[in-house]
């Protein structure tokens, strides 16, 4: 059953303590899977993101560098794969054209080929005229120490985009050179002649353009153009006092929520530059926002161990809060249009009526006077049943 | 009846009015004239047209009259009421319905879904594993650092293993690196203003989590009446109340590791972390079992109330660090029935 319903959750959280959550909004279920069947919290899963093959297939990045595969359709994971190399935790993972990409904290970015999924890829190191190490099948950058997060462009699946603390925003295009295609300008110092610090907690890429959008640990979100000749931000504003850890694009493609570590979620137009209006609820430090493609509703995950799904205009508020017992790092929300499960139903139809026609066949074979006596006895049995019951309520009731 | 409901009300002058007035209408009364304008005895209230109340008499001391004798017939009425109530669960005896349970804040409290059931496998799991378990697995025994910026405070002596240091100003974010190095557990920071403690910053500290509580009603040892003799250096008991919700727990589990693992009962004290209405309560007590049911009980050691304003997720970073749990008011106080701890 809970793999059959798999395939319908809307929302799958990943959790400190190593557990995949599947969340079923329509019918409030929250089903644990693990890959090893006990939660373990070197497993805490750092990073997710869908895989080949539409929303069949998941990638689960874990904190001992092991990418697994999770088939959302069955509802197991169906291989791993370690990723060795830097050190920290998965701070991006993407898919492309069959490759696995994967950025550590300590800045190493590896393209894996995935055809190898169920072993543990010790790369062989070919020794290569231009210096840089290219392994067999596998491409290696090295973007800088404090890498926050590493995002794909959705349109363009070879480019990636990476941005960390004291680690300015650079745009990687993978096929190309090992140069980045865009290196970010710090802004100019600030009103004291004082070195603006950097730090880039998350990217997104905006649909129809080259643009990028950052939030930072020091509350500001800008808007970068790799078209326009200037390094530098094409605009900045500023968010609340706290750090901003979690940023996504909602569906017009004019604004952004980010939410901070206090659990405040804030709606940003890009176009001016101003602040929309707030989301209430969160009471923890914002890990996991996304909001789904077409429907106004937006996915939260934070460190409160609490999963809300608010809607984000007309009118603005909570639709649904599942308390998930373990802290939720990230969050991968269906983009599919229907959120009703129903083609889960004529598959058990299916199955009953041909039961049904078999025990016909049986009682059919039987004698039929057998059968009618016995329902002769059941039906005044049964009366005799309804009629003390009915008896027995309103003197139940009395004490 | 009514004479003495005049007299008890007015006084002066307007009593003996009144007890006059209140002669007159008697013989009126008893020679049989019917209703009267005032309604002296409670029969001829009548007079007054229909959906008259007391508030709308002008007259401020005629008012005040009218509603004293209401509010006397309301209490006989209810002493009545409660005397035939009384009468009838005697006359039904053992068959009596039971007495209804009257309704607190604490009984209507809204069911908070965060609530630890015991056999939950995934909280054990992540409690077993969490920044705390090294305690609770016995491998490390508490050394905590209080400190505060003025004069020392009597919590040190309640807290076995701690050692008090002036603060003089230093800031936090320089302490606690230190701290690791010298091994510490624990950082208790008190904030003071004015000499009056009003603030507790509780930090584990090899990388744990920094609870933030506002303090109130603090006793200090000597402000305590009718207190025993000064603790000794036995490890106290610790008693954990009521701390039902996830969150609760991580608290519960915060204050249990400030503590040594190995009780002394030979010491008989005993330190008290009750929580009601996410009121922490803080006493430390002497106690004596005089008999299988009877203890005594002194009450030594300082005594404060803790409110929980945040709990963060790594040391104390209040700029820049992730919360796991903040206090806010405004969304979070709206209803007197929910409660987080």
């Amino acid at each position: 059953m809970a793999a059959a319903a798999a395939r319908w959750n809307h929302v799958w959280v990943g959790t400190e303590t190593g557990i995949l959550k599947g969340v079923n909004l329509q019918r409030k279920q929250a089903a644990n899977f693990t890959a090893g069947g006990q939660p373990r919290r070197e497993e805490a899963v750092s990073a997710l993101c869908w895989g080949t093959g539409g929303e069949t297939q998941m990638l689960v990045g874990c904190a001992d560098r092991t990418v697994k595969h999770f088939s959302t359709e069955d509802g197991i994971f169906q291989g791993q794969r370690h990723c060795p190399g830097g050190e920290g935790m998965f701070r991006g993972l993407a898919q492309a054209d069959g490759t696995l990409i994967t950025c550590v904290d300590s800045g190493i970015l590896r393209v894996w080929h995935d055809k190898d999924k169920d072993t543990s890829s010790d790369p062989v190191r070919l020794p290569c005229p231009d210096g840089w190490g290219r392994w067999a099948g596998l491409l290696e950058l090295r973007v800088g120490p404090g890498v926050c997060r590493m995002r794909q462009d959705p349109a363009h699946p070879h480019v990636v985009a990476t941005g960390g603390k004291e680690n300015a925003l650079k745009i990687w295009d993978l096929q190309g050179s090992e140069e980045p295609v865009f290196r970010a300008k710090n802004v100019r110092n600030d009103w004291l002649d004082l070195r603006v610090p950097i730090w880039d907690q998350d990217i997104q890429f905006l649909p129809g353009s080259q643009k990028l959008v950052t939030c930072t640990g020091y509350h500001q979100v800008r808007v970068y153009d790799p078209a326009s000749p200037q390094r530098r931000p094409v605009l900045e504003t500023t968010y609340g006092e706290y750090p901003l850890t979690a940023m996504t694009l909602t569906p017009g493609g004019n604004s952004v929520i980010v939410g901070n570590t206090h659990g405040q979620l804030a709606e940003i137009d890009l176009r001016q530059g101003r602040l929309l209006g707030c989301l209430k609820g969160l009471a923890g430090s914002v890990r996991g926002l996304q909001c789904h493609p077409s429907k106004p509703l937006l996915a939260s995950c934070g460190l409160d161990r609490v999963l809300r799904i608010h809607r984000i205009q007309n009118p603005r508020g909570l639709e649904h809060k599942v308390y998930l017992k373990s802290q939720l790092n990230c969050l991968l929300l269906s983009g599919r249009d229907n959120w009703e499960d129903e083609p889960q139903e004529p598959q058990e139809p299916n199955k009953v009526p041909l039961e049904d026609t078999e025990t016909d066949e049986l009682w059919a074979s039987l004698e039929a006077a057998a059968k009618r006596k016995l329902s002769g006895l059941e039906q005044p049995q049964g009366a005799l049943q309804t009629r003390r019951r009915k008896k027995k309520r309103p003197g139940s009731t009395s004490p | 009846m009514a004479k003495a409901g005049d007299k008890s009300s007015s006084s002066g002058k307007k009593s003996l009015k009144r007890k006059a007035a209140a002669e007159e209408l008697q013989e009126a009364a008893g020679a049989g004239d019917g209703a009267t304008e005032n309604g002296v005895q409670p029969p001829k209230a009548a007079a007054f047209p229909p959906g008259f109340s007391i508030s709308e008499i002008k007259n401020k001391q005629r008012r005040h009259l009218m509603f004293t004798r209401w509010k006397q017939q309301q209490r006989k009425e209810k002493l009545a009421a409660k005397k035939k109530l009384k009468k009838e669960r005697e006359a039904l005896g053992d068959k009596a319905p039971p007495k209804p349970v009257p309704k607190t804040i604490d009984n209507q409290r809204v069911y908070d879904e965060t609530t630890v059931d015991p056999n939950d496998e995934e909280v054990a799991y992540d409690e077993a594993t969490d920044e705390f378990a090294s305690y609770f697995n016995k491998q490390t025994s508490p050394k905590i650092l209080i400190t505060t910026s003025d004069r020392p405070h009597g919590l040190s002596t309640v807290i076995p293993n701690s050692h008090v240091y002036y603060r003089r100003g230093l800031a936090l974010k320089k302490i606690i690196p230190q701290c690791i190095a010298r091994d510490f557990t624990d950082l208790i920071v008190i904030n003071e203003d004015r000499k009056t403690p009003n603030g507790l910053i509780l930090s584990h500290l090899p990388n744990g989590p920094t609870a933030h509580f506002k303090m109130s009603s603090v006793r200090l040892r000597k402000e305590i009446k009718r207190r025993g003799k000064d603790p000794t250096e036995h490890i106290p008991e610790i008693i954990l109340n009521n701390f039902t919700t996830r969150l609760g727990h991580s608290i519960g589990r915060m204050f249990a590791s400030l503590f040594p693992h190995n009780p002394q009962f030979i010491g008989r004290q005993v330190a008290t972390f009750h929580n009601q209405r996410d009121y922490i309560f803080f006493r430390f007590h002497r106690y004596i079992f005089r008999s299988e049911k009877k203890v005594g009980i002194q009450e030594l050691g300082p005594r404060f109330t803790l409110k929980l304003r945040s709990l963060q997720k790594g040391t104390f970073d209040s700029k820049y660090g992730e919360y796991e749990w903040v206090h806010k008011p405004r969304e979070m106080d709206t209803s007197r029935r929910k409660f987080h701890l």
